[in-house]
């Protein structure tokens, strides 16, 4: 169990509650859900397709608003956040690796990094400085010019990894990131996430069914039926 | 917006068939606008080359200068009317000419006109008996300064002396000569027209430029006798000029309206292709104004790349086209308000997507379903 204090939390939410009207029936995704998440966690979350992981991910990143309860990140209060908020907030604040990997088709690796600048308030020599730094320390300088489509699978993850970390986050918040990727791939992938938050003390919720994620995490979160198991 | 211009950059074959279609478009509006604006000029041209500002026609002519007459006494009481302003008479015969060179059945049709007021670019005094200007359009048919045209079944002679840019009348070309030449030849060739001494078949007034003088009270001046219009007025009441810009209008209408279901169907289409594209960055913090930002950049910056295209295209074709083939023109103006036609047109068609890119999910962008 985490042993962090309030203060330097990542996440805390308490009491999350999310439900869904499909006609006349209430869908609840997500039951009284509480988690803490330390200022430099990594979790893995696990649980079978539908137990509400994605919607607790979700949650925690500012995506979807809950129904019930309160979610805390990186210090900010979301709770009553308009949608507006949200977005700003996303782009602030949390970081997030997809599973499809996701990058931009036209844009190069570096391109790739900036985008996240260039979404919100743009800070320009900043912004590139910090992308170099990036794709420096993820092995990706001589491939800052390649578009994805010239990336190998590891490689288009390190860029997603590298877009995640680029408004220095609270929170990243990686979906699946193994799933497409063979064994050998994906151990190095895992390895990498866990050295990238950890040298840069930033938390992590990891989604996924992958047991090696499980064992490089610091704590593993079940969930089941949109209950975290106690 | 520059995630918008690297891929316009990056992937122009993406944009390519829309910006083929609107090509087209835009050289469809400018062609049908330039026809339009040539077939304008050629009907209206003797009026739009006055510098007067207004045409005293008879009142019973219903604004026709053919049926028009105007007594030396109505002359006076308008040239009373007027005041400091300057009156000058106006009169016109349409004949075929014949000319050397020519075989005798194969004759030009011109506009004769006699004048007392010069028009634009004329100088103030007509020229004497027998000379005259004549359109720059008559030189697609040899004619040429010290020519001598033969008017009309009398044969009645007249020499250019020089030109005169713009003033097509009737779709023909026209000759400006002094009020006696104008009588001469209507005499002998148009009997039945004859006009007799002193009487012309309307006035040309200008204004005296401290007080322009009211159509309104010319026409009390001569006790009604007289329908006193501007020019611009005039010209609009040439007949088939109302019918003909109502006509193009709504064609340019209907070809504005393909271009906004054009630039729709085909934005809309590109941001169904980008869902996923558009969830991954509404995800990652871009606002719905920023992604619609982009698609309507985009499509505003291909429509003017078509029109552009269009617009040479169309020059292309203005400097083709054999003088006196078809009447079109490419004026400036009228390629210039295509181009805003096409963009209003692009920034509408691109609102059709904008229900679509709010509704995107960022949600969307992670797992699936919950």
């Amino acid at each position: 169990m985490t042993t962090a204090t309030a203060t330097d939390l990542a996440l805390r939410m308490e009491g999350v509650r999310k439900t869904y009207q499909v006609g006349d029936e209430e869908v609840v995704a997500l039951d009284h859900a509480t988690l803490e998440v330390g200022g430099d966690e990594i979790i893995a979350l696990v649980g079978p397709s539908g137990s509400g992981k994605t919607t607790l991910c979700s949650i925690a990143g500012g995506i979807l608003a809950a129904t019930e309860g309160s979610v805390v990140v990186g210090g900010h209060d979301i709770t009553g956040y308009s949608a507006k908020q949200l977005t700003d907030f996303r782009r602030e604040e949390v970081g997030f690796v997809f599973q499809s990997v996701n990058l931009v088709p036209f844009l190069t690796a570096r391109e790739n990094l900036l985008v996240v600048d260039e979404v919100g308030r743009r800070t320009g020599a900043k912004a590139k400085d910090r992308a170099d730094q990036l794709l420096e320390e993820l092995g990706l300088t001589d491939r800052a010019n390649n578009l994805p489509g010239q990336l190998s699978g590891g490689q288009k993850q390190r860029v997603a990894i590298g877009r995640a970390l680029m408004n220095e986050p609270s929170l990243v918040l990686f979906d699946e990131p193994t799933s497409a990727l063979d064994t050998k791939l994906g151990d190095q992938v895992v390895h990498l996430i866990r050295d990238e938050m950890k040298a840069r003390g930033t938390a992590a919720i990891i989604v996924t069914h992958d047991d090696r994620i499980t064992h490089y995490a610091d704590r593993t979160v079940h969930i089941t039926d949109g209950r975290i198991d106690a | 917006m520059k995630l918008a211009l690297r891929e316009l950059r990056r992937k122009p074959g993406r944009f390519a068939l829309a910006g083929a279609i609107l090509t087209l478009i835009a050289l469809l509006l400018m062609f049908l606008g330039g026809l339009l604006d040539g077939l304008l000029a050629s009907s209206t041209g003797a009026y739009r080359a006055q510098s007067a500002d207004r045409i005293v026609y008879s009142a019973s002519a219903k604004s026709s200068l053919v049926r028009s007459r105007i007594t030396p006494e109505v002359r006076q009481q308008v040239e009373q009317a007027v005041g400091e302003g300057k009156v000058g008479g106006i009169g016109s015969v349409q004949l075929g000419a014949r000319m050397d060179g020519r075989d005798g059945r194969d004759l030009i049709p011109v506009a004769l006109f006699g004048y007392e007021l010069a028009p634009t670019g004329l100088p103030a005094d007509p020229p004497k008996a027998g000379e005259v200007y004549a359109d720059r359009s008559l030189e697609s048919e040899d004619v040429e300064v010290g020519s001598e045209l033969r008017l009309g079944p009398a044969r009645s002679p007249v020499t250019v002396i020089g030109w005169i840019d713009d003033s097509q009348y009737s779709g023909q070309g026209t000759l400006w000569g002094s009020l006696d030449t104008w009588r001469e030849v209507t005499a002998a060739n148009r009997p039945d027209a004859v006009a007799g001494d002193g009487v012309v078949q309307a006035l040309l007034i200008e204004d005296a430029a401290s007080d322009p003088t009211t159509s309104a009270s010319v026409d009390e001046a001569t006790g009604g006798a007289t329908q006193t219009l501007t020019i611009d007025e005039a010209i609009a009441a040439i007949p088939g000029v109302e019918q003909q810009q109502a006509t193009f209008n709504q064609i340019i209408g209907v070809t504005v309206v393909i271009a906004i279901v054009v630039v729709a169907l085909f934005f809309a289409l590109l941001t169904v292709e980008r869902t996923a594209l558009y969830g991954v960055l509404k995800a990652i913090g871009a606002r719905s104004s920023t992604i619609f930002g982009g698609v309507v950049l985009q499509a505003v910056l291909v429509t003017l790349g078509a029109a552009v295209l269009g617009a040479g295209a169309a020059l292309l074709l203005d400097a083709l086209i054999p003088p006196g083939a078809i009447p079109f023109v490419a004026l400036p103006g009228r390629l210039l308000s295509s181009v805003a036609y096409l963009l209003v047109a692009a920034v509408i068609g691109c609102a059709f997507s904008l229900r679509r890119v709010l509704r995107i999910d960022p949600a969307s962008a992670i797992g699936g379903s919950a």
